[in-house]
């Protein structure tokens, strides 16, 4: 290991705070350190950090887009939905009504019938009883100028 | 040094003794370059492995990466603020880096195996050269900051929020560098002598709490150096009301 050794005779004394050329050539050594540091480090790793960090802004962007028209298209999905509900309902009520009215219609046609029917069996039963007594009267009539005749022929 | 008992070689203690390296007039401390050398080739290599096929959903060592990135962003962006922290992250990410790994590099691999002719290999760090070179980038960084921002109107800076400020802000331009280079030194040699003095006391099982203890300490050191040239920085961009 002697070949370390390089300085020749009249080597100083050394000591704890010996300043020297050192402490420059440690400088540049450290300055040219920042450099390579930075070709080798700094510069890949951060490239590589900021990249993702944009990557995951923009996806994340993206995201909030893509959920915020799905909500829009949510909500546009709803509102049909409840048109289309306010729709049927009143189809509904206009059936039940139409079928009302035909009940209530039918029905007071058959009862207008029934009436109607009623009414003419009450007449024609009036106009039997009204004839049979006429003609009861008439044979009442007879009977009693036949009686009359007889009586008088006596 | 005659006392210590040649047999046990990994319970030497050294201080202040380095390996001098000679360019021209000038002297390196060579174990300091040897160790960072190591040590950053381990945190380059870990970098490579981790950032190869790098994909949308991590997996793996991705992950480890991934979460290292956001922590020092989140340290850059709370001291720096949203508009400017992208252009300090770098600088700040490779302080944490390069001092989390020398500090942890410094007290998990055993370097005695490594035999110097001259001094000892070791954490980076506890080299006053290593943290006052650092604290010096953060405060020429914070000038600059201020400076390519603001122009000269940065130096209002000094004068608020009233002209008395002037001589603390003034002197509080050389205590900061200061603070930051000793204090990362600082904590760093002394965990290395602690562990070391209760090494060679009672090798076994003994220094292990204050090894762990250096662990976290060597961790929030770095965080705190990391923390601080984020502020300093920060301060220096910061907009006047």
């Amino acid at each position: 290991m002697t070949w370390l050794l390089l300085a020749e005779a009249g080597v100083p004394e050394g000591g704890l705070f010996d300043l020297d050329a050192t402490l420059p050539l440690m400088a540049v050594q450290v300055v040219l350190l920042t450099f390579l540091l930075n070709a080798l480090f700094f510069r890949p790793v951060g490239k590589v950090v900021e990249d993702r960090e944009g990557f995951i802004s923009t996806s994340r962007a993206d995201a909030k887009q893509k959920l915020a028209q799905v909500e829009r298209l949510e909500a546009d999905l709803a509102e049909q939905l409840k048109g289309a509900r306010q729709a049927v309902q009143s189809v509904i009520v206009d059936a039940e009504k139409e079928v009302d009215g035909l009940y209530r219609q039918a029905l007071a046609q058959a009862e207008a019938e029934a009436n109607r029917t009623k009414e003419e069996s009450r007449r024609g039963i009036e106009a039997e009883r009204e004839s049979a007594r006429a003609q009861l009267k008439g044979k009442v009539d007879q009977l009693s100028t036949t009686i009359i005749d007889r009586l008088l022929a006596a | 040094m005659a006392l210590m008992p040649l047999s046990l070689p990994f319970a030497k203690l050294e201080v202040g003794h380095h390996l001098y390296w000679q360019i021209g007039d000038l002297y390196l401390h060579g174990q300091v370059f040897l160790s960072s050398w190591i040590l950053i080739g381990i945190l380059l290599a870990f970098v490579l492995v981790g950032t190869r096929g790098m994909k949308r959903d991590p997996i793996g060592l991705q992950n480890l990466m991934e979460f290292l990135w956001d922590f020092i962003r989140d340290l850059a962006r709370d001291q720096i603020g949203e508009k400017y922290y992208r252009d300090w992250l770098p600088f700040i990410g490779t302080l944490f880096l390069f001092i989390f790994v020398s500090n942890w590099g410094g007290a998990l691999i055993p370097w005695k195996i490594i035999e110097l002719p001259e001094g000892e290999l070791g954490a980076p760090t506890a080299d006053i050269n290593t943290t006052v070179a650092m604290a010096l980038l953060v405060t020429l960084a914070y000038f600059y900051a201020g400076l390519s921002r603001k122009g000269l109107r940065f130096f209002e800076l000094y004068v608020e929020p009233t002209p008395i400020m002037l001589p603390f802000k003034i002197i509080e331009e050389f205590t900061k560098p200061l603070s930051l280079s000793f204090r990362l030194f600082g904590n760093i040699l002394a965990d290395e002598l602690a562990v070391g003095v209760l090494v060679y006391l009672v090798p076994l099982i003994v220094p292990l709490p204050v090894m762990l203890l250096g662990l976290f300490t060597s961790a929030i050191q770095a965080l705190i150096f990391a923390t601080l040239a984020a502020f300093y920085i920060g301060e220096g961009l910061h907009e006047a009301h």
